[in-house]
């Protein structure tokens, strides 16, 4: 109490000395509102990217005490890594096919529901529902549905005089089932497509077609600029997602290769068949937790790191040029 | 800016480089005499019926030895006990399913050097055979024990073979094709209906690591460098499996496959006759015994080369092995409970009946305790075969055998067509990746 009593009272103050007092109070203000933010950034973003970058220069085993290597393990992952530059392959691969695939294929779906006239709200929820499916028991579920032996996927096809591919059992198809996976859970970009259709101004449509635009110019030059700040955003979370794809690929691997249940750990079977679903966060967590080769896989992280963070800023500056905004 | 970024910086390098975990265990113990007491943390990989296993052992160590509690936690891996071991909250005793961690547990110290104790108490390491001797020490540091063996062996159908016209098991590589191409049913279109041998090296149990002994083929030098390329048993194997491979077809073999059911449940091709020939551990046995009883099977040592036949008889083993964190609690306790899962004959008779793997003492395998049929006599005999070997411990762990293991799927595949090329390829790739982890 004799604290408070004895603080002396800005009143009291001459007026400099009282805007001072005042603009250090709003800023202790503001910190304190901005504290468990800050704290957070600095506790789990900052600090393990520090810490990432200073592991990335050392042979690090979790066990005995980091060695400086210097540029070491970077030099081994850029020249002498065939598997990482596979890895990054596969990685770019589903950036440049999935991301687009599943943009693409929630755009249709969304566009579709718009245009009903009845039961877009039973339709909404059919399209939605595989997005709430647990990823692994999609994915399991998935391989065993295009089992080129058992599944029902080729047993149609066969119905066809087609003779299915072997899907997830073979290096040139195993990529493209888990495309097929992905689009078909694409309920949460759908919703989001969905609402910013249902934005769009329709004197805009209006305006459009009495000037003469058909469907094809309507679409690129009335819906795609109105959707570009939801199309940027399903791109940047999109291409992030994809550079740490893991789950799919790996139980997919995991459960096609017929070794999900052997031993314990982490399964020696990911990237099946022939490394053609190893993904770099894949390869980066065997070369961890597998090989516990602590110090290269940070210098993995540290290139996906720098990776996605050039990505993302180029689509932001490029995206908005392409959707027909301002570059 | 840059002074106040270069500040931060090394802050978080101070921070990071403070907050490592490392293992600064101490090597001393106990004079000899005293009676260890207390708790000791166990944790095993084992579930379900050899979970149960161990948990009668434990309770049978805790009868002999009243001070002391044994707290059992099942289903544990090696990435888990080396985590939580780097963090300094492992358990005091481990059990490992895989000699794969011995290089790196040892090297760095995660598991403390057992010699002192093995001096003190008398231990005799000759009862271990010398191949079990070799992975369960690294750099002549023995930081673990061996607790039962796993084996490998050939496993026939006897009905599918009769059936064939065949009466007993191929001795040769050469035999093992010709009879696996004559066992092999398809169907109207090609499709494999029965395989005769499955020459895919990344099915079940099928790998290069199993299958390189009977060809002889080396692993690493004595330096621990990459023996793959320069040893021409390598591209001897490798040819045998790919002609088979070609054989039947790539395509239809991963096909069939694919429709195969799980290794460890009682769809098992081999256990569903769908295989007429596997390579598989002596555990296959006991799965036989519990899921398809009716099944009418055969075991033999692996078929070796054909410039190999005196070695007939060996194979590959491998085993599961115990060690004590570096951090233990309490490690005479845990040392106490080391010593008794690993070297008392009953207690090791009891755990090979009910687990049916192999016994690793020389005192278990002739016990007249041990529950042993035909079958189950082949992986004894294989065990005690001096040729009989495993791969070779590395701080790197498993690391080599599975580049190895890639490049044989590329090469059977079809995708990788050069194959001394590529074992030469091999040979650098590994030795530069097994550099990172030393």
């Amino acid at each position: 109490m004799t604290a408070v009593l004895d603080r002396p009272s800005t009143v009291d103050l001459p007026p400099a000395r009282r805007r001072v007092s005042r603009r250090w109070r709003h800023r202790l203000t503001v910190l304190s509102f901005m504290a468990p933010a800050g704290i957070g950034t600095i506790v789990f973003f900052l600090y393990p990217l520090l810490a990432a970058i200073y592991f990335s220069f050392t042979r690090f085993d979790l066990l005995t005490t980091p060695r400086w290597v210097g540029l070491k393990n970077y030099v081994y992952l850029f020249a002498h890594d065939p598997v990482a530059h596979k890895a990054a392959w596969n990685t770019l691969w589903f950036v440049l096919i999935l991301v687009p695939a599943r943009m693409i294929a929630a755009l249709l779906t969304a566009m579709l529901l718009t245009s009903l006239k009845r039961g877009g709200g039973f339709f909404r929820t059919v399209f939605y529902l595989p997005a709430l499916a647990p990823p692994v028991a999609a994915t399991i579920a998935f391989v065993f549905l295009f089992n080129p032996a058992t599944g029902p996927v080729n047993g149609v096809l066969s119905w066809f005089g087609i003779d299915g591919p072997l899907w997830f059992d073979s290096p040139a198809w195993a990529k493209p089932s888990l495309v097929l996976l992905g689009t078909w859970a694409v309920g949460d970009l759908m919703v989001i497509f969905l609402a910013a259709l249902l934005d769009v101004p329709k004197p805009l449509y209006e305006a459009a077609s009495l000037d003469g635009a058909n469907a094809w110019q309507r679409f690129r030059f009335v819906t795609l600029p109105s959707l570009s700040p939801v199309l940027l955003f399903a791109a940047v979370t999109g291409v992030i997602q994809t550079l740490q794809y893991f789950t799919q690929a790996a139980v997919a691997a995991s459960v096609a290769s017929g070794s999900a249940t052997t031993g314990g750990g982490i399964s020696s079977t990911f990237g099946y068949p022939e490394e053609s679903t190893l993904t770099y966060p894949l390869h980066l967590y065997v070369q961890g937790f597998r090989y516990y080769d602590m110090g290269y896989a940070n210098a993995l992280a540290v290139v996906l790191f720098v990776v996605a963070f050039a990505v993302t800023l180029v689509l932001l500056r490029r995206f908005r040029a392409f959707a027909g905004g301002r570059p | 800016m840059l002074r106040r970024l270069l500040v931060l910086t090394s802050a978080a390098v101070f921070v990071a480089a403070a907050c490592t975990p490392g293992t600064n265990a101490s090597d001393e113990i106990a004079p000899a005499g005293q009676e260890a007491e207390g708790t000791v943390e166990f944790w095993h990989f084992f579930t379900d019926r050899e979970g149960d296993a161990i948990d009668q052992a434990i309770a049978g160590f805790e009868k002999a030895h009243p001070k002391i509690h044994v707290n059992v936690t099942a289903g544990q891996d090696d990435a888990k006990m080396l985590q939580a071991i780097s963090s300094g909250k492992g358990p005091d005793v481990g059990l490992s399913y895989s000699t794969d961690i011995v290089g790196k547990f040892c090297s760095s110290g995660a598991w403390r050097d057992l010699s002192p104790y093995l001096e003190r108490d008398q231990v005799d390491l000759d009862q271990f055979p010398e191949t079990v001797r070799s992975y369960t020490s690294y750099h002549n540091r023995r930081c673990a024990m061996p607790f039962l063996a796993d084996v490998y062996g050939l496993y026939y159908n006897k009905t599918l073979l009769q059936q064939a016209g065949f009466s007993g098991p191929p001795t040769t590589m050469t035999q093992l094709a010709d009879m696996a191409k004559k066992l092999t049913k398809r169907s109207a279109d090609g499709t494999i209906e029965v395989a005769g041998f499955l020459p895919l090296l990344n099915f079940y149990e099928h790998t290069p690591q199993h299958t390189a002994p009977m060809w002889d083929a080396k692993w690493l030098t004595k330096d621990e460098k990459s023996a793959i390329g320069s040893d021409p048993n390598w591209p001897a194997m490798l040819k045998w499996h790919k002609d088979l491979v070609d054989w039947y077809g790539y395509d239809k073999l991963q096909e069939f496959t694919a429709g195969l059911g799980d290794e460890w449940s009682a769809d098992n091709a081999f256990q569903q006759g769908k295989l007429a020939m596997a390579i598989d551990g002596e555990y296959r046995t006991a799965f036989v015994e519990n899921q398809t009883p009716d099944l009418d099977f055969g075991t033999a040592p692996v078929p070796v080369a054909d410039n190999q036949t005196d070695r007939y008889g060996a194979g590959f083993v491998t085993g599961n092995i115990m060690g004590i964190s570096a951090n233990a609690k309490n490690p005479e306790a845990s040392w106490e409970l080391v010593r008794y899962l690993t070297t008392e004959t009953n207690v090791i008779v009891d755990l090979s009946n009910s687990i049916r793997n192999v016994p690793t003492t020389t005192d278990a395998l002739n016990s007249p305790g041990l529950r042993t049929d035909e079958r189950f006599k082949t992986f004894l005999e294989i065990f005690a075969n001096p040729n009989t070997s495993t791969t070779p411990p590395n701080a790197s762990g498993p690391k080599y055998v599975e580049m190895a293991q890639e490049f044989c799927n590329s090469y059977l595949s079809g995708a990788s067509t050069d194959l001394t090329g590529g074992l030469k390829d091999l040979d650098g790739r590994i030795d530069e990746a097994l550099d990172l982890g030393r």
